[in-house]
């Protein structure tokens, strides 16, 4: 079976502009050194690090979010590293993302119909309304709420739109980008049970990025451990927890506060 | 031991009515302790840190109750006295270094502020205290420290200096508003051994607001568990986390992701106990309707 | 917590019912003054002079806010003032904000050497000083109300691009917008339909603020008597008349001035209050 995602060398920059000279270019900062990856179909992978690990980069720079300066993203076999706007916008559909501030994902003057409804309407969908409530009502939401605006509703509520928006063109792949980090334990819960569920039932396959290893624990097939733009382990889950290679992932398990109450801490 | 911090039925109400965000909290932390108060966005857990201060929002109001800091009853002093007992008593660490410290003011004269106003220290002792704090906090050049501003140092200096300088003028009681809550669980785990050392050198009582149960079970000796501004549960923490008297605090738990026992992870807070919780809370307003 | 601070009560809007009230009035009078106007705004009449308003000893009834030193009605001149007033506001105001919003949003928006050349622009444009940049303008096109019109749509323009460019910039980097590329929209599609609602209130309040301030310049060009011909009646006209009689007839320089003040302020007023009841977001 071959991997859905298959990432090679992958290097993005970005320029610095707090060290430009008054003419001419930035000088870049790199943050990713060459990262290679593949995701095998049906799969959930948590990509896990600390801030400034580039677990966010990979994720945008997988969607082309973001232009790599080097590397290869083969997409289904297809490589979509130097796709145009229009033929990206053809595939766009086959990958979503989940962002991590449903503050800021869901524009905040559009209803949750407009917002679900949106991507499927700019191809002509003629069926973009009931397919909207069909996928409000698979994240628990009543489709009364199609006529609300997210600012009416609660943190887990409007994550939950958020994976209602993802999943309504029946993607491929998606990439959930600290998806709970803003939600109380129990809406986290909620929310992440959700979408595993979802992307177990569908087949879908998800990457999902954390600085949260417990949740990854719950949640993933495999793990990739990132700090400074690099992969510093990367394994099946329970490989990774029962046997940490790398110190780093040793270190950051061991900070983990836990809710247990002898921790040797 | 005797209780340094004591909190009797304390009722606080949006200004001029009669709804309630802290719902007859009591609860009492022995001298030299540290407490937590835990709980969801909305639990009230700040409030009652907000409270003990005298700096609550505005909009709230303390409709009843008592708080009082060793045997000292807040309630019956006068304004005057009862800023002067918080301001030489109490101290906070704040939960965002960002914007604790005013950008425009170098780091000495913010540390020192409380010693040389309120306990009128003389500037030179109040700077000597403020460079030992600092090297209490592992910071390697105190005296270049003293001197910056906030924006020329790193984001874990400025959260080690609010640490120095909530410990500076010898507080009895300390509020703890979730410090670690933006940090990379690395740093936080630096930053709660930090607080912990220098909290069992100096015997102070500590209050640690937090949203998050592994924290608590690290830093704290005993824990309130809050709901709506109501406190479901006060234990020790080793009765909290292995045998938990209210089904909530047993559901949070089980929501709280562990690596150690995935199974036990995430699991939503059931319907049943939220309506148990629910109850508890119409029950106690209808009490509150009628007083 | 919060969710109980939020639902507080909302106060009745008595800004908004004012402020729009005053508006009303003022749109309403600047439109009707030809039939509603007592008298002629220019007919002299040499044996009226220098009438007090109605509340003072020798007023007379037909000239409820008294006559001007050439004997003409005042209340006639602030109604057909009014109408000039309202015309600048408008056409002006509608104009300033057209030019200066699109460049704003495009700047914003498109980044790169397209927000280079209008920021530069822009930089440029406003070290000129305005009033004086005004003054040459009108000196050199030709006095008349087509002349203020331009010469307020050319200072004026750079207000709206700084602000709107901002807030574009600032929108942009909301997820939102990367969502809406995720979901395959174009990147004009995303700037007129995701982005240009959430600006859509900025621009708003920068409008009515824009439209007093037109009134504003329009007045001080009347003033320096560099707007419309001499014997049209403005505000600034009658407020630089005025000035010349104030120890013998205040009320000539008093109730333009009154007029003025209401207007601004209402426009300014207004814009924050509609902005506060109606937005969704803030609501």
């Amino acid at each position: 079976m071959s991997a859905l995602v298959d990432i090679r060398d992958l290097v993005v920059s970005y320029p610095d502009m707090a060290r430009k000279p008054l003419l001419g270019a930035a000088p870049r900062n790199t943050v990713l050194h060459g990262i290679t990856l593949a995701v095998g179909r049906g799969q959930i992978i948590g990509i896990v690090g600390e801030s400034g690990s580039g677990k966010s980069t990979l994720g945008r720079a997988i969607l082309r979010l973001i232009e790599p300066d080097q590397g290869q993203i083969v997409f289904d076999g297809t490589d979509i590293t130097h796709l145009d706007d229009r033929a990206l916008r053809a595939l766009r559909p086959r990958f979503q993302m989940i962002f991590q501030d449903p503050m800021s994902s869901l524009n905040p003057r559009q209803t949750l119909h407009r917002l679900i409804a949106t991507p499927l309407a700019i191809r002509g969908d003629t069926q973009a309304m009931d397919k909207a409530a069909n996928a409000l009502d698979r994240v628990g939401l009543p489709s009364r709420f199609l006529a609300r605006y997210p600012h009416e509703l609660s943190g887990g509520q409007r994550q939950r739109v958020g994976i209602a928006r993802a999943i309504v063109q029946s993607p491929d792949f998606i990439v959930a980008d600290e998806i709970a980090s803003g939600l109380d334990v129990s809406s986290q819960a909620v929310v992440l049970t959700l979408l595993q569920d979802i992307v177990r039932e569908t087949g879908t396959t998800l990457a999902f990025i954390s600085h949260d290893l417990s949740v990854v624990r719950r949640l993933c097939d495999s793990v990739v451990v990132m700090a400074g733009g690099k992969i510093v382990e990367a394994a099946r889950t329970t490989t990774l927890f029962n046997t940490p290679q790398s110190g780093y992932t040793r270190k950051l398990l061991e900070a983990i506060p836990l809710p247990e109450p002898d921790q040797v801490w | 031991m005797s209780a340094y911090l004591e909190i009797t039925g304390l009722n606080a109400v949006l200004r001029g009515t009669r709804t309630r965000v802290l719902r007859d909290v009591s609860l009492s932390v022995s001298k030299g302790q540290v407490h937590g108060l835990v709980g969801e966005s909305g639990a009230g857990k700040s409030m009652i840190g907000k409270a003990i201060l005298g700096v609550l929002p505005r909009a709230i109001e303390v409709a009843s109750g008592r708080i009082s800091l060793g045997g000292q009853d807040l309630g019956v002093l006068p304004l005057r006295e009862r800023l002067r007992v918080i301001g030489s008593q109490t101290a906070v660490i704040p939960q965002d270094p960002l914007t604790a410290l005013n950008p425009s003011r170098r780091i000495g004269p913010q540390m020192t502020d409380r010693l040389t106003r309120t306990l009128g220290w003389q500037k030179t002792r109040a700077n000597h205290r403020a460079l030992d704090l600092l090297e209490e906090v592992a910071i390697r050049d105190p005296e270049r420290v003293l001197h910056s501003y906030p924006h020329e140092l790193s984001g874990g200096m400025r959260q080690r200096v609010l640490i120095a300088a909530a410990f500076a003028a010898e507080p009895k009681l300390i509020v703890a508003d979730e410090p670690t809550t933006a940090l990379d669980v690395t740093v936080q785990k630096q930053i709660l051994k930090m607080i912990a050392d220098m909290q069992t050198r100096h015997g102070t009582t500590m209050l640690f607001v937090t949203h998050d149960l592994g924290v608590v079970a690290r830093v704290c000796q005993s824990v309130s568990i809050l709901h709506s501004g109501m406190v479901m549960e006060e234990a020790d923490i080793r009765t909290m986390l292995t045998a938990p008297a209210h089904p909530y605090t047993a559901a949070l738990l089980a929501a709280t992701p562990r690596y150690t026992d995935p199974e036990a992870s995430l699991v939503p807070v059931s319907d049943t106990v939220l309506a148990g919780v629910a109850e508890a809370i119409r029950a106690s307003d209808t009490l509150w309707g009628r007083a | 917590m919060d969710e109980a601070l939020r639902t507080s009560p909302r106060a009745t809007p008595w800004r908004l019912w004012l402020s729009g009230g005053w508006l009303t009035l003022f749109f309403g009078v600047a439109l009707l003054a030809p039939w509603i106007a007592p008298h002629d705004p220019l007919y002299q009449d040499l044996f009226l002079q220098r009438l007090p308003p109605f509340w003072i000893d020798g007023a007379e009834t037909g000239h409820p806010l008294g006559t001007d030193s050439l004997g003409r009605d005042v209340a006639s001149r602030l109604m057909h003032g009014a109408s000039v007033a309202a015309t600048v506001a408008l056409i002006a105001g509608l104009a300033t904000c057209l030019l200066g919003s699109v460049l704003g949003l495009l700047a914003g928006f498109y980044r790169g050497w397209v927000d280079q050349v209008i920021s530069r622009i822009v930089d440029i444009w406003m070290s000129f000083p305005p009033v004086l940049f005004a003054i040459l303008l009108v000196a050199v096109i030709g006095t008349g109300l087509t002349s203020v019109i331009v010469a307020i749509i050319v200072i004026d323009w750079t207000r709206f691009t700084r602000v709107v460019r901002a807030e574009t910039m600032a929108q942009a980097r909301m997820d939102y917008t990367e969502a809406a590329h995720v979901a395959g929209m174009s990147r004009f599609a995303t700037l007129m339909r995701e982005i240009l609602p959430n600006v859509a209130p900025v621009i708003l309040s920068v409008l009515t603020l824009q439209m007093g301030i037109a009134i504003v310049v329009e007045a001080i060009l009347s003033f320096v008597n560099l707007s419309v011909s001499t014997d049209d009646p403005t505000w600034g006209g009658m407020i630089a008349e005025g000035r010349v009689s104030i120890h013998q007839a205040w009320w000539v320089l008093i109730f333009p001035m009154i007029a003025l003040f209401l207007t601004v302020l209402s426009f300014t007023q207004f814009g924050d209050a509609l902005r506060n009841r109606f937005d969704p977001v803030l609501r």
